[in-house]
Parts: structure tokens; sequence; C-alpha cells
């Protein structure tokens, strides 16, 4: 027999329905919860530990001898700036040339061995990365620098820009492909202005994850930026970075360091935070109504 | 204006498979000339080997005579890029570019091929607009709104002004309306019809009616041959050939 509705069956379907529904929601609700939490809980207990160090000194001054009350971060700040900047300018450029080859030319043998090889590079240990870049410039120049840090950040960059460069340009319809070569625009031409730039939002996310990983790396700035105390603007000089910083502070016997450990690593997760917000506002400006 | 195809012994293969075998052909300049048959006769693949699309697929390529005006496409030397640039073409879905405004849709084939002329590239993309009968619809939101926003019937207009703005000679046009209503139908099927003043179009369809409603010339394919080619007229009233016959009276296909 047809069930009629406000039928007494389909009502009791609709009430298991409606349970399961309600189950579904709880679930993804406390799950997304549970994702938060532990976010929410770091950064509220960072800015507790943290804020209380924070003062215009922290931020204009270098650090004081060991012993000494006050100081400040200032130089660290600026180098680890300094040296993510250059891990950036070498590593994405570099990291989307290779996710553009592999999605539109590494079809074959080759492409997988470079997928493969990016995918080993993705997993190895940073420290290990920090060793060979000390080994292969650090010890050839035989001293620290930014520079070194720099591409020790780099090499760690690279993988995951380019895994991400490729998943997107991979997500790109064929037809828009079509869509540019028919109307006689050489491959290069569309590849760079279609495909990547219709890719484009992702790619950038990619870059931001990247970007966001290597921000707080110390293991490979040990061996290759090393640290500094003071000043230092030349980038074939050893140079300060905030992880460093707060690495040598959170270890050091004195109250004071360890409150200041505190504050470096609130201004770090600030200075990533507002470097990821920045990028998403000046490139989502652009953005057109109804844009998919 | 328009210039006519002559097409002598074209092959193309997938692979190993042949996929057009020998077909003979002259599509006469500021003309309909539509190309009809079942799935997989090989329909798609004829226009694509005009503007050398076909090549672009993965172990796809094809050979023969294919002359273009006074452009020999398959000959030595000749640029693929400069081909699609003189032949131009519209897809069966439209693909109008995601992320760029309708204007940017429009202009860009000729900037990304280096037009810089700011005030030239205005004039164009007005002038393709409105002979894609898209002009009224978008011109107050040319800048704002992306080509992606527009409704199906908008996108495939969108996607012929993107076409004629570079120019072309000849414009192919792969099952231009099998993706849309019966209104943006006819609307592309009026626009088509308009635009054989200008240019040489070739339609591939496997709608029948609509070949017999846009053409002045029709070549039915059957399994990677081409059967017969004959004014439209005769093919759907006094065909020569009894497989055409069969297949426009809807005896198979």
């Amino acid at each position: 027999m047809l069930k009629q509705p406000g039928d007494a069956s389909t009502l009791k379907v609709s009430l298991w329905r409606r349970f399961m529904n309600q189950a579904a929601n709880v679930f993804a609700i406390s799950a997304s919860v549970l994702v938060i939490v532990p976010l929410v809980v770091i950064f509220v207990y960072l800015v507790i530990k943290g804020v209380g160090s924070l003062n215009w000194a922290f931020v204009t001054q270098t650090p004081k001898p060991p012993g000494e009350l006050g100081g400040g971060m200032a130089n660290a700040m600026v180098g680890s700036a300094v040296i993510l900047a250059l891990a950036s300018l070498v590593g994405i450029p570099m990291g989307i040339g290779c996710g553009i080859y592999l999605a539109e030319y590494g079809r074959d043998r080759f492409g997988d061995l470079v997928r493969f090889t990016a995918d080993v590079l993705n997993g190895v240990p940073s420290i290990v990365i920090g060793i060979a870049v000390y080994s292969l410039i650090v010890l050839r120049q035989k001293h620290f620098s930014a520079l070194s840090g720099g591409i020790a950040l780099a090499i760690m960059m690279i993988p995951t820009v380019a895994r991400a460069t490729e998943e997107m340009l991979l997500m790109v319809p064929n037809n828009i492909r079509e869509a540019a070569l028919g109307l006689g625009i050489p491959k290069w031409r569309t590849t760079l202005s279609i495909s990547l730039r219709t890719a484009s939002a992702g790619v950038i996310t990619g870059c931001m994850l990247a970007f966001a990983r290597v921000a707080g790396e110390t293991a490979p700035l040990l061996f290759t930026a090393f640290g500094n105390q003071y000043w230092n603007m030349n980038l074939n000089q050893p140079t300060a970075a905030l992880p460093l910083q707060i690495y040598t502070y959170a270890l050091s016997p004195y109250d004071d360091w360890h409150r200041q450990a505190w504050a470096g690593a609130l201004i770090l997760i600030v200075m990533i935070v507002a470097a990821v917000a920045a990028v998403r506002i000046s490139t989502s400006r652009g953005a057109l109504k109804g844009a998919s | 204006m328009g210039v006519g195809i002559e097409v002598r012994g074209l092959n193309a293969w997938y692979g190993k498979n042949l996929a057009l075998k020998s077909i003979d052909m002259t599509v006469p300049a500021n003309h309909v000339t539509a190309v009809i048959g079942p799935s997989g006769c090989g329909k798609s693949t004829f226009v694509r080997c005009l503007n050398r699309m076909h090549e672009t697929i993965p172990e796809a390529r094809a050979e023969g005579l294919v002359k273009v005006g006074e452009m020999e496409v398959y000959g030595d030397g000749t640029d693929p890029v400069e081909i699609r640039r003189r032949i131009g073409m519209v897809f069966q879905k439209p693909n109008p570019f995601p992320t760029m405004s309708i204007y940017d849709n429009v202009a860009a084939g000729l900037r990304l091929n280096g037009f810089r002329n700011r005030k030239q590239m205005d004039e164009l993309v007005e002038r393709s607009l409105k002979l894609a009968a898209l002009w009224e619809e978008v011109k107050d939101t040319l800048h704002k709104k992306s080509g992606a926003s527009l409704s199906g019937g908008q996108q495939q207009r969108l996607c012929i002004a993107r076409s004629l703005a570079v120019e072309p000679e000849v414009l192919l046009m792969d099952e231009p309306a099998s993706a849309l209503d019966p209104i943006s139908t006819s609307k592309i099927e009026e626009l088509i019809f308009q635009l054989k003043q200008h240019y040489t179009v070739v339609i591939v369809t496997h709608n029948m009616q609509q070949a017999a409603r846009v053409a002045e010339f029709t070549g039915f394919f059957l399994m990677g041959s081409l059967i017969e080619y004959d004014k439209t007229e005769k093919i759907f009233t006094t065909p020569a050939d009894k497989r055409t016959e069969d297949y426009i009276t809807g005896r198979f296909g």
C-alpha cells in the first residue's frame, strides 16, 4: 500500500531521520569545537603569559646580557622577517614552478620521480635539512648567515608549495585550457595567465601554509642563522630569529628570560597571523562578483 | 570576411585508433555548414582538426590537406597557435574564464597575444559583445561581474564574443547549444544566422532540426567517414545515401 503523507509509518521514519540528522549535526559541531578549542586555549594561554612582558623596550631593544633585567627581541623580530622573506623569495617561485611542471607536463616517469621526491622531502625532519644546509653552505663559507637560514627554510617550503600548486592546477577544468588554446594563446601563456590565475586562490593558500609552517621552525636555524645578540643587517652574518631566541630563553635559568620567551612566542604567532591576513586581504580585494 | 575551407584526404587518430577516414569536403565562405551524425562518428574530431585543437589531446594526431583561405593548416612550419587565432572555436560547454570579469573574458585573446591599445580594445570588446547579442545585458556590469556569474546561455554568448574579439576568419562551433535551454538555443541560432555575413561558420550538432534551421550545407558523418555532403535541403528531403536517410528519419543513431 502506498504511504500517505501524515501516515503513522511515515512519521516514524521521519522521527528516525530527524534523530539521525540531529546526531550528525552534533557530531560535526563537536568535532569542529574539538579542533578549535586547543587553538584558542594555546592562544589565550600565550596572551596571559606573554602580554605582561610586552612593552616598548621589548619590541625596540636587543637582548641584555645574562642576569640583567629588561632588553627585548627587536633584532630577532627583524631577523625572522628577513629570513622568512628570503625563504619565501626562493621557496615560493621554485615551488610554484615545480608544481606547474608536475601538473602541466609531468605526466610521465620523470614527473612521478619528482612527485615522489617532493613527498619524501616533505617528510624529512627539519633538523636533517638544517644539517644538510650546514654542511653544504655554512661549512663552506665558514660562518653562519641569514642566507643559509633562508635557504634551509626555502627547501622545506618547496615540496609543500609544489604539491599544492599541482593539486590546484589539476582542479582547473580542461575546458578552460581548451578555451585559451582555441583563442590562439600559446601554451606557456595559457598556463601562466589562465590556469595558474584560475587556481590562484588555492595556490596562495598552499604558499601560506608552507610559510606558516616554516615560520615557527627552530631546528633548521640552529646551524644556519645561528642567532645573534646584536643587530645585524648583513645577510651573510649570523642573524637572530624569534624561534631561536624563544628556544634559548625558555631553556635559560632566568625568570625574566622565561617571561620574555612567552612574549616572543606571542609576537611570533601575531606576526604569522598578520602576514597571512595581509596576503588574504590584498588578494581578495580584486575579487569579482560571482567569481568561483 | 570569411574564407572557404578545403579538406582533402584528412585522417585523424587517437593513439592507434583511426577516428577520421580520408575526409574530403569543401566548405564555402560566408555560409553556415552543419556537421551531423550519431555520437562517436567523428564530427567533433573533424572540426577540431580544422584548427589543430585535435593534437592538444595526448597521442592524438592528424594528417592530410586542410586549406583555410590561403593557409595550409598542416603545412610545414605552420604555427598551430597562429592557426587557432585565425579560426575561432566555441565549445559544447560554455567555458568562460571564471576568475575574469566579463570585459576581461572578451579581451583575453587580444591581451594575452600582446594587444595593448586600450581604446581599440574597448571598441573591439563592445563590438564583439554586440555581435554576440550580449551587449545590452552586460554593458553595466562589464568590469564588476565575473564571466561565471552569467546564466548558461549568456555564458555561451560570452564565449562566442570572446572568439569574435580576435577577429577570426572562420568560426567553428562544437555543439554550441546542446547544454542550453530552448530560448537560449534560439538566440544562439539567430546569432549564427547573423554571423555568416562576416564569418564562415562550421557547426557540429546532433540536433537535426537545428542543422535544418541554420545551415545551408550539411555533411553526414558515420563511423569516421563523410557519408554524404550536400545542400541542407537535399540532405533532409532527398538524400542520396540509404544510411543518411536512415539516420535523418530516426531509424538509428
